[in-house]
């Protein structure tokens, strides 16, 4: 009798208002019935440096309100003051977890705005760092949604393998986090000897550790509980918001930068896009993990095909003047996160005229985010920012 | 020329004035537009185009001409073409009007422009509240009259010993000390 | 002239209206005035602790530099090695570093990389908000002397103009080893009672605040409803 009691246990949303249709609740400050707290910048459960005030009935959150700017440097107006070369090692601090894609972006727009053609070797290894560095943001964000529901094991895991990924990233670049690999009109160097059997065995690794997170996470009933059902973006939002990446290909939508827009080689990569029917946390954090093993098997192709010799610089004019044709263009390209974006203006001078960055965490983590929050339980939040994957540094800039 | 973007362009210039139409790439038309039509030229694109997806909007400070360029990207999710419009708008008190109402991001970029150039969106949702600076007291930052360097230097106590040398004339005079010989 | 006086007036037409006072209603009823250009923690000046004994301080300064417990507030895009440091590979726990997620219980805090406004101010409230003894490292070189964002309008120069730094990290980014390396040096300095950062923070208290004051113009305090 007790127990069926437990599982029949509806809570008492008498003391609640009510739900208006755009999700959004009418709230009485004055009334003593609602608290206003800070979420963040200090704060374990916040994905990097922002912070949300949030208003709270219970501990549910009747309205949130996301503060950024905590990591702005003003990129963009640094950028009038520096060459295009220049620019180049600044632009790649834009976004700290993935910063290939910067680098990507903006040597594309370079190249294209100045009619650079690169060389096929470039071309494949530009494409196996920027799958490298998408495998090591998903080792460290797969594992990361366990732990925001207090699974720290997966976490530990993730972290060591992602510090074997940035192992080969040192090896081939020089660097551990930031690269500045792809000058514009190439990259800066070959494979080097040994790196294809080193990095097949850390790849190795991930594919025993896949199958141990899907057993220790995605089968763990806690899990399950904590993250089906919470925070699910409609496919109708989709459109609304500008929701791209694995948050809008969890909801049904097949839209992939890099099967829709071919940059670099991947029309000659055999890969299906991943998609799913219902974005919910558990959904979408699955999907990633899907593209976990997508990406093992993306680098696994794309080591196959690297040349070992070859030319891998185009010849660009003395980068010291560099004088870059007056014309726009927008470049995109597929992170983990989303469309990631460059809008690059150049007036004919050395100086760029404006290096503009469409991030999708400026989507996923304000508008989105704030919608995704009302109604919300305040123990989910951290479960929402990370399972939006959001990363406030390519927001502000 | 893209067959969507020249159906779209063509169905476009009947209804609307378009002027230099820029092909940059095979899916990438920039258009520029009047200011006035902007507003029913976006939900034009959005409802009867099919022009769902929008990218971003940015702005171009062209100092010189006194004019900032407003560029609305749209993206045409079916069939993988963007097109961006391009607006001019005054420098002295820019103004524009708001489209948040076509897309809920749209009113975090335009707290951001407010903020970052002082150009305003009257409408717009939480329009004037600071979104990324804190207490700033100067002119909006990213408006190229804003001098950052000489900001940075008369409030952040540079620290003494960085030399900044133009690169050209640095290594010229470093490498080959006797070109102009 | 003019472009000067255009200036002023952009300066006004720009300012920003959460800077004017404003009046609060606390739960009682009372009204309390709210400046946010003032810094109500500078009431509570912070005070110079003397050791009380030489043998004593010994001991207690071995103590603190066996158990250093690092704030996790992650500052800029330092905080991207912090994980690495502090799972198995370099393990930073065998040398007694431990996270912590409060001001409150913690010794050490890592400015991981540049500051922006917005950040010092925060950082220098929590830096506020720990117990002494406590100990900065500056992580980067834009903590150094700005880095690639030396002139940037929005992050700060030098961090020692806005708290005593008693180790510096130098490197963009710099590596794990060398966040152990500086746990190691930070440890010798307590150890031969040179880390006093918190001395000498109270004892140059006017400088550090007037250093502050020139950068963060806004002071307010996140409204709460009680």
């Amino acid at each position: 009798m007790q127990t069926s009691n437990l599982i029949n246990w509806q809570p008492d949303r008498s003391k609640f208002p009510d739900q208006l249709a755009d999700g959004s609740f009418k709230v009485d400050l004055s009334s003593g019935k609602y608290v206003k707290i800070w979420h963040g910048p200090n704060h374990p459960g916040v994905t990097g440096n922002m912070s949300l005030e949030l208003t709270l009935c219970g501990d549910e959150v009747m309205d949130a309100k996301t503060h950024v700017g905590y990591l702005h440097r003003g990129f963009e107006k640094l950028f009038e003051r520096r060459k295009f070369i220049q620019c180049f090692p600044t632009v790649i601090r834009m976004c700290v977890a993935e910063p290939d894609y910067n680098e990507y972006n903006y040597a594309a727009a370079i190249e294209e705005l100045s009619g650079i053609k690169i060389p096929e070797a470039a071309k494949w290894l530009r494409m196996l760092a920027l799958e490298m560095s998408r495998l090591q943001t998903l080792l460290r964000i797969v594992p990361g949604q366990g732990g925001t529901t207090g699974l720290g094991i997966g976490v530990q895991w993730g972290v060591y393998l992602r510090d074997l990924i940035l192992d080969r990233f040192e090896e081939l670049t020089g660097g551990r986090i930031y690269h500045m690999y792809m000058l514009p009109g190439g990259v800066r160097g070959l494979l080097p000897d040994g790196f294809r059997k080193r990095m097949e065995e850390n790849l190795k690794e991930i594919d025993d550790f896949v199958q141990r997170i899907d057993r220790v996470q995605y089968q763990n009933a806690v899990f399950k509980k904590r993250t089906k059902g919470i925070a699910v973006i409609p496919p109708e939002w989709v459109d609304q918001y500008g929701i791209t990446g694995p948050n809008a290909r969890a909801a049904g939508f097949n839209r992939d930068v890099r099967k829709d827009y071919p940059y670099l080689n991947y029309d000659q990569l055999d890969f299906e896009v991943n998609t799913d029917n219902f974005s919910d946390i558990y959904n979408r954090s699955r999907l990633r993990w899907r593209d976990l093993q997508q990406t093992v098997d993306l680098i696994r192709q794309i080591m196959d095909k690297i040349p070992d010799k070859g030319d891998f610089k185009a010849k660009t004019p003395n980068v010291l003047h560099w004088k870059i044709e007056k014309g726009e263009t927008y470049i995109r390209s597929e992170s983990s996160r989303g469309e990631y974006g460059y809008y690059v203006v150049s007036d004919g001078s050395e100086y760029p005229r404006r290096i503009n960055l469409r991030g999708p965490s400026y989507i996923h983590a304000v508008s989105l985010l704030e919608r995704l929050l009302k109604g919300a339980n305040i123990a989910d939040i951290g479960a929402i920012m990370v399972s939006l994957q959001s990363c406030p540094p390519e927001i502000e800039r | 020329m893209n067959t969507t973007i020249e159906e779209t362009l063509t169905s476009l210039e009947s209804r609307f004035e378009l002027k230099d139409i820029k092909q940059q790439r095979g899916d990438l038309v920039f258009v520029t537009v009047k200011k006035e039509q902007l507003i029913s030229l976006l939900t034009h694109m959005r409802d009867n185009e099919n022009f769902t997806h929008f990218v971003m909007l940015s702005v171009v400070d062209w100092i010189e001409d006194g004019v900032f360029q407003l560029s609305y990207i749209l993206n045409n999710p079916e069939k993988h073409v963007d097109i961006v419009f391009r607006c001019m708008i005054e420098r002295e008190n820019a103004s524009m009007e708001s489209a948040h109402h076509l897309w809920k991001q749209v009113a975090t970029y335009q707290r951001e422009l407010y903020e970052m150039y002082g150009i305003d969106f009257p409408g717009s949702p939480r329009v004037h509240e600071s979104f990324i600076l804190e207490g700033w007291d100067d002119i909006p930052p990213m408006r190229r009259e804003f001098d950052t360097k000489k900001y940075s230097e008369d409030t952040y106590f540079p620290r003494p010993g960085r030399e900044s040398k133009d690169p050209k004339e640095h290594m010229k005079n470093k490498l080959y000390p006797d070109a102009d010989k | 002239m003019e472009s000067q006086n255009n200036n002023n007036n952009n300066q006004e037409k720009f300012r920003d209206p959460n800077l004017d006072k404003r009046t609060v209603i606390s739960p009682d009823g009372q009204q309390i005035e709210v400046d946010p250009l003032q810094d109500y923690f500078e009431q509570a000046r912070p005070q110079v602790h003397k050791p009380a004994s030489k043998v004593i301080e010994k001991f207690l300064n071995w103590a603190r530099a066996e158990s250093l417990w690092v704030l996790g507030f992650g500052t800029g895009c330092g905080s991207i090695e912090i994980p690495p440091l502090t799972t198995p590979r370099f393990d930073a726990y065998r040398f007694g570093v431990a996270m912590r997620p409060t001001p409150r219980q913690s010794s050490v805090f890592i400015i991981s990389g540049y500051l922006s406004v917005k950040t010092l101010k925060r950082a220098i409230r929590s830096y506020e908000q720990m117990q002494n003894p406590k100990y900065v490292i500056g992580l980067g070189s834009c903590t150094i002397n700005g880095g690639m964002y030396w002139d940037s309008y929005n992050t700060i120069n030098r961090l020692d103009y806005y708290m005593p730094v008693d180790n510096y990290v130098a490197g963009c980014m710099p590596r794990p080893e060398a966040i152990l390396a500086a746990f190691e040096s930070l440890k010798k300095r307590i150890k031969e009672g040179r880390a006093d950062g918190a001395n000498k923070y109270a004892e140059h208290f006017d400088w550090y605040k007037a250093n502050q004051k020139k950068v963060i113009k806004d002071w307010n305090m996140p409204d709460y409803n009680w």
